[in-house]
């Protein structure tokens, strides 16, 4: 909806404002050059110092080897530290198998739901102040946290599940949710999905509530039933807000991390990229040109899925 | 206890890191937030040993579960009693926390004193410049330690970095009245291990409790495994990256592995070790090879004074029982401490008696290092480790702490957890830990 909304104001924006901008240029004071130099200067140079400068400082330290301690000590290895992941790092490619998994069950399983009960709630029905908060509430609280719960849930000696089915007899049926692949992936994707869907449900219901009543009417009065509304009428009126729900998806799932790493430090089957990117750099280990390689395989997944896309959308938004 | 005999392993000669004009260059670089102190450090470090010591000492401390934390203040309330004119502010922070942000804290603005462990462990970071040589605080408690807790303390130049504090063995945990309920006796050989398991799983007990979640407790089984199996020097050169591990020694190691996995407790990938320890305290299984500290976990004194431990047995006739995990605990003085007069004090009654006296009597997991120390007041395990610390021959530090931090945490770890699930695939298992070895070591 932001993103709609925006392009929507920049365009007539743009074409009216053509013809003044000298005058306006010339009306500006000392002080309203000043306000604007700081609105936009200081957030440029945060986003600068702390989004630029760290990525390409990682992507040159992909390819040295450094073990953190004194700049002296980084050596220039060309592209040694990605051809070791390639080849030779078996927690690699299970952990891009799993990112690939958290994306796909992510948007196929919390984002429909979260559309679902935001439909729902949008209908206004009793106590929907009380569903919303319900179902927000794991977005609102930390990951950490999240994971930490359903460690409690998940616990296979004296967690809430193994001990109402009894599947915590070592000598009988002995389910191992934390440690058993892929019982563990599902684990920790039924606790992403869970936090994941109050998400979707809070972006879609803020969506709806910007679609014009009088569309749903209008298509009642010409006969069509509340699931031909939805597919034909409303869920294409939802587009803006499919693209913020799309990038965020991808974004999510391609960032996960302290769920998984609360519930079992990513090991056997629930590695992530961001985990191994935090085994290797965080920690003793110090391996800062290695983890900032894997970092940077991550930065270029991430570009590659979340540009093309955006590029695509709104290219459409803007012939629509 | 006299444990003069154990040759402590020196740690590896990296002379590239000794090389690196590194000291001064890494400490300056590094520590742009303490610039201002840099210059000082030196020589501050020589002369204010003997200069009248008031004021704060900080430390670090990674002593976060409640009986250590308890007991490291019993320490430092002594301190403050014999002089009253220092005074210790504790910063305690989780202790996996700890470890993994150690390279970041210590080149910040580190506490004066910090908690680390012996081993390559503490070398690495004596190299590294990042902290600071206590020759002066050896000079008065040099006559305390035996020869081998020296060695323990000196980093790779010769210089002394380290003040222990207690050592803790690795052994077989047991319940006495579960070995006399069903008439089990002390397996010293690898025969008689199996066997035992084999009895303990027809007597309905899961033989070898197991819990793995925190990844660093299997590494304790195959230390002895491979010290029982090929000698504590290839273990030592396996662990400096000497030795290859393909090399069929390791693979034979293993194999006594692959024999006794099947009697270890089910689902150990997600159970913490405090949990594998309550299950031998609540007599589900029979044996659990961890440190002395799984002491803590027996909260009934009944159920403490029922447990028992016996030496890892013996496999190669070779080798027999002739080595000992024990790793030492201690602490160790930031590169530019803000009092080391102060500081200097502190470790110095670290390392006095009443010092690892005052420990031990809120925390009675662990053993004193201290030459001729009161060992009246010890309860059966820590007679018990006493015995097996002065008769081992050799002792080696734990894997983590043996070798590079890089390679246990980013290659061991998984890889013993995916050789756990899968002891099938060993041998691919161990080329890839291999070429990740060679990876690291050669970096």
């Amino acid at each position: 909806m932001t993103v709609g909304t925006s392009a929507d104001a920049v365009e007539p924006g743009r074409a009216g404002l053509q013809p003044r901008a000298p005058k306006r240029l010339r009306r500006l004071t000392g002080r309203d050059k000043t306000v604007l130099t700081l609105m936009t200067g200081v957030p440029t140079s945060l986003m600068v110092v702390f989004v630029w400068v760290p990525a390409l400082a990682s992507i040159l330290l992909s390819f040295t080897t450094w073990d953190g301690i004194g700049l002296d000590s980084i050596k220039w290895v060309g592209f040694q530290n990605y051809h070791q992941i390639f080849t030779i790092y078996p927690q690699f490619w299970p952990a891009v198998w799993h990112n690939v998994i958290w994306l796909v069950v992510l948007a196929a399983v919390p984002t429909p739901f979260g559309l679902f009960l935001a439909y729902q709630l949008d209908k206004r029905i009793r106590f929907s102040r009380f569903y919303q908060s319900a179902f927000f509430l794991p977005v609102a609280i930390s990951g950490a946290l999240i994971g930490f719960v359903w460690e409690l849930i998940y616990n296979p000696d004296h967690g809430l599940i193994n001990s109402l089915f009894h599947t915590n007899n070592p000598n009988g049926t002995y389910l191992d949710w934390v440690g058993h692949y892929p019982l563990n992936l599902i684990a920790v994707l039924v606790a992403a999905s869970w936090r994941h869907t109050g998400y979707m449900m809070i972006l879609y219901l803020a969506g709806l509530k910007s679609v014009d009543p009088g569309l749903k009417d209008a298509a009642a009065v010409d006969g069509a039933n509340e699931w031909q509304a939805f597919r034909h009428v409303i869920f294409p009126s939802l587009r803006p807000i499919n693209v913020v729900v799309a990038a965020v998806t991808v974004i999510e799932s391609l960032r996960a991390f302290d769920i998984v790493y609360v519930f079992n430090k990513g090991e056997n089957g629930t590695q992530l990229l961001s985990i191994l990117i935090t085994d290797n750099i965080i920690g003793e280990a110090s391996r800062i040109g290695y983890g900032s390689a894997i970092a940077v395989i991550l930065l270029v997944v991430s570009l590659v899925v979340i540009i093309p896309y955006l590029i695509v959308t709104f290219r459409k938004e803007r012939r629509a | 206890m006299s444990p003069e005999s154990p040759r402590v392993f020196q740690g590896p000669t990296v002379d590239r890191r000794v090389m690196l004009k590194g000291l001064l260059a890494a400490a300056g670089v590094a520590g742009l937030p303490t610039l201002a102190a840099c210059s000082s450090s030196k020589s501050s470090g020589s002369g204010s040993g003997g200069g009248a010591a008031t004021g704060t000492v900080s430390l670090g401390s990674n002593a976060s579960d409640a009986v250590p934390k308890k007991a490291f203040q019993a320490v430092y309330d002594a301190f403050h009693t014999a002089s009253p004119n220092i005074s210790v502010k504790v910063n305690t922070k989780d202790h996996d926390t700890f470890q993994e942000q150690i390279n970041n804290y210590l080149q910040a603005t580190p506490d004066d004193v910090f908690t680390w462990f012996a081993g390559y462990r503490m070398q690495f970071f004596a190299a590294k410049g990042l902290s600071n040589q206590i020759d002066d605080v050896w000079n008065t408690i040099g006559g305390n330690f035996p020869q081998s807790v020296h060695d323990l303390s000196k980093g790779q130049d010769g210089h002394y970095y380290f003040v222990p504090i207690y050592y803790y063995p690795w052994g077989v945990f047991y319940r006495k009245s579960v070995f006399a309920q069903h008439n089990y006796t002390i397996p010293t050989t690898w025969n008689d291990f199996v066997s035992l398991c084999e009895k303990m799983k027809s007597d309905g007990l899961t033989p070898i409790a197991f819990g793995d979640s925190d990844k660093w407790p299997a590494m304790g089984t195959f230390d002895y495994l491979n010290m029982r199996t090929n000698g504590y020097q290839f273990h030592m050169d396996l662990m400096h990256g000497k030795a290859a591990w393909t090399d069929a020694k390791v693979k034979k190691a293993f194999s006594y592995w692959t024999q006794i996995l099947p009697y270890h407790q089910d689902g150990y990938i997600g159970r913490k070790w405090q949990d594998a320890a309550l299950t031998l305290i609540q007599k589900k299984a029979g044996m659990y090879l961890c440190g002395t500290f799984v002491a803590q976990q027996a909260t009934n004194p009944d159920d403490l004074a029922d447990l028992d431990f016996f030496a890892f047995p013996a496999i190669d006739p070779q080798w027999g029982q002739d080595s000992i995990e024990a790793p030492v605990d201690g602490f160790m003085l930031s590169k530019n401490p803000k009092n080391r007069a102060a500081a200097v004090k502190l470790l110095e009654f670290i390392g006095s008696t009443q010092g690892e006296a005052a420990y031990l009597n809120v925390d009675p997991s662990y053993d004193a290092l201290i030459n001729g120390f009161d060992t009246s007041k010890y309860n059966a395990i820590q007679k018990k480790s006493a015995t097996l610390f002065a008769t081992a021959q050799h002792v080696s530090q734990f894997m983590d702490r043996d070798a590079n931090p890089a390679f246990t945490s980013t290659v061991m770890q998984p890889e013993l957890q995916s050789y756990l699930q899968n002891p099938n695939s060993l041998d691919s298992i161990l080329s890839s830990v291999e070429q990740q070895k060679q990876a690291i070591y050669t970096s």
